[in-house]
């Protein structure tokens, strides 16, 4: 991947005095959902400040689309960051608060009036502009932030536990938009500790733990990297004890459990590819009938819980 | 400073003028600039018979006492150590350092809205106490229309200006370099506070020091204080301006400088 395309962490350090921040990060992350997925101290933050030049690294360097975060002028015309930092500007109001930031980055009032009207409308947040952020509730602030981290459409989205304090409604609204502007070739940098939700929405995750990456890549390839962790895998067919006696046959195949019903399986292998090759074939020669089909641990929570195990907080 | 870069600090003047004027904000610098208005003018409604050279020693010792020493000091302190650190303070910096801005043209964006306000509330605050103390009586409208009275002002508004650029200049700095520069402003309002008692060499070190050859009128030193003032060799006045003014664009380079090196670490601020 060309590093004009991608964030990239170049052997990146950072110690807050003695305090470890994260450690010998090498990353390059490509556009798309990327999501980082660590407890609290795992150095989510600091990655995400270092990545938009809010802090700088003590050790090696950050590019991002081929840029350094030192020089703001160009850089942050290009990236848009959602802090988690819940502070405003006293007296103002949620139009006033991004029209005064996309004033400050030199836009002229019409057009920073139409850039603003849009970001706000895109978060949902339209009716509520003209009352001071004082009033707002967390949700709404947390969209008001995400409203000015969208107004002056940028390449690179980086947003730091975006989901926080946002109702169900909002949450869904929020994910479907970071998936879409995923889509749109964008960069999304999503930091959460909310797993199943993240999940569903990223290309790419990055697990930390203690300031270090423990793993990354595209989730099922992550998950096939756990190998003292075989996959488990449920299947649903008609006749479960047939199928179960014609998979235990081979060796990566180490647990098979049949659902009390007597019509599904929970299977545990060693190589998922060898298990798919396995069950068609098993399937054909009985003749039974498959109903369903589907990882049972394939997914960041999974991985998150296999790798970094429960001392997290995450959900 | 091209286009793009003059609307964005014009826009950083509008902001922080925006944060400097809220109600209780403004009216604390207000009160600060025109105590002594209040004060001369409750004096102009009942003193009837009034002496001009003791009216002009009384607006020479208000300015260089009261303005200079206090209130100018104490107003820039509030504004300019603001300015950066208030922004810390109030966990809102990281929305400036986050704009495709120059750090540069925030930091002399806001450092030109502190000098802005500060020199015209407190030009207008002595602009208002000379007037009072001269506007009363016949000889005080003499003095400002025929005779001293008008260069008298203009000095007084010149070192008031030159006072909120150079102690605006110190705590500026003083913001950059200390977590809490309310102790090193301590520091500083004591040295100014002792400046007349200081060997010359030391002296020149001060604000103060420089803006005294500036004064129409001079204060005579007496009493106890009187027996340890060091009288020094005046600054020629070019000299004493050109000083300040290099002074202030000194601190201002060396605002732009730090700033770029600062990062947002709410935590530990």
């Amino acid at each position: 991947m060309s590093a004009e395309r991608a964030i990239v962490f170049d052997n990146v350090s950072k110690f807050y005095g003695e305090v470890l921040g994260v450690n010998r990060v090498t990353l390059a992350l490509p556009p798309g959902v990327t999501s980082l997925v660590g407890p609290n101290g795992s150095g989510k933050t600091t990655l995400l400040n270092l990545m938009t030049g809010l802090i700088r690294p003590s050790r090696g360097q950050v590019f991002v689309l081929g840029m350094s975060p030192n020089d703001p002028e160009a850089f942050a015309r290009r990236v848009g960051y959602c802090t988690q930092v819940d502070a405003f500007p006293a007296g103002a109001t949620g139009r006033s608060f991004i029209r005064g930031w996309l004033r400050l980055s030199g836009m002229d009032y019409g057009d920073a009036e139409r850039a603003v009207s849009e970001a706000l409308e895109r978060v949902g947040m339209t009716e509520a502009a003209d009352r001071k952020v004082a009033g707002y509730s967390k949700g709404m602030r947390q969209r008001i932030r995400l409203a000015l981290a969208l107004s002056h459409r940028p390449e690179v989205l980086v947003l730091d536990e975006p989901l926080n304090g946002l109702d169900p409604m909002a949450r869904a609204e929020s994910l479907a938009l970071f998936q879409g502007l995923g889509k749109e070739g964008l960069h999304v940098v999503v930091s959460s500790h909310i797993l199943h939700e993240v999940d569903k929405i990223s290309d790419y995750v990055v697990l930390l733990s203690h300031g270090y990456v423990v793993a990354e890549g595209q989730i099922h390839g992550v998950r096939s990297e756990v190998k003292e962790h075989p996959m488990q895998i449920l299947v649903r067919c008609d006749e479960a004890h047939r199928l179960a006696a014609g998979l235990l046959s081979e060796a990566h195949v180490v647990e098979v459990k049949v659902h009390p019903d007597g019509r599904g399986l929970s299977v545990r292998t060693r190589d998922a590819a060898a298990f798919h090759r396995l069950l068609n074939r098993v399937v054909l020669e009985a003749g039974l009938d498959l109903e369903a089909l589907s990882p049972a641990d394939d997914d960041v929570g999974a991985v998150y819980q296999y790798l970094i195990g429960s001392d997290s907080e995450a959900v | 400073m091209n286009t793009l870069r003059r609307r964005q600090a014009w826009q950083t003047v509008r902001q922080e003028l925006a944060r400097t004027f809220t109600l209780w904000g403004g009216l604390r610098l207000l009160s600060l600039a025109f105590a002594p208005a209040f004060i001369i003018a409750a004096h102009a409604l009942q003193d009837v018979h009034c002496n001009l050279d003791e009216e002009t020693l009384i607006i020479g010792g208000i300015i260089q006492l009261y303005y200079v020493r206090f209130g100018i000091f104490f107003g820039c302190l509030g504004i300019f150590v603001r300015l950066i650190r208030g922004e810390l303070a109030e966990r809102t910096l990281h929305y400036l350092f986050l704009a495709p801005v120059r750090r540069e043209v925030l930091v002399i964006g806001k450092f030109l809205a502190g000098v802005l306000t500060t020199v015209t509330v407190f030009g207008a605050g002595i602009l208002a106490s000379f007037c009072l103390m001269y506007a009363h009586f016949d000889a005080g409208h003499g003095f400002i229309l025929h005779g001293p009275g008008l260069a008298h002002l203009r000095a007084y508004l010149l070192v008031a200006t030159l006072a909120c650029l150079g102690y605006g200049a110190v705590f500026l700095a003083m913001s950059l370099l200390f977590k809490n520069p309310i102790v090193p402003a301590v520091v500083l309002l004591f040295w100014e506070g002792i400046n007349g008692v200081l060997p010359v060499w030391l002296k020149r070190v001060s604000v103060t020091y420089y803006l005294k050859p500036l004064f129409p009128v001079e204060l005579p030193i007496e009493g106890f204080l009187g027996l340890f003032t060091v009288v020094a060799e005046p600054t020629p006045p070019w000299l004493a301006v050109s000083g300040l003014l290099l002074f202030a664009a000194l601190v201002l380079a060396f605002a732009c400088w730090r700033i770029r090196r600062l990062e947002v670490l709410y935590s530990s601020d």
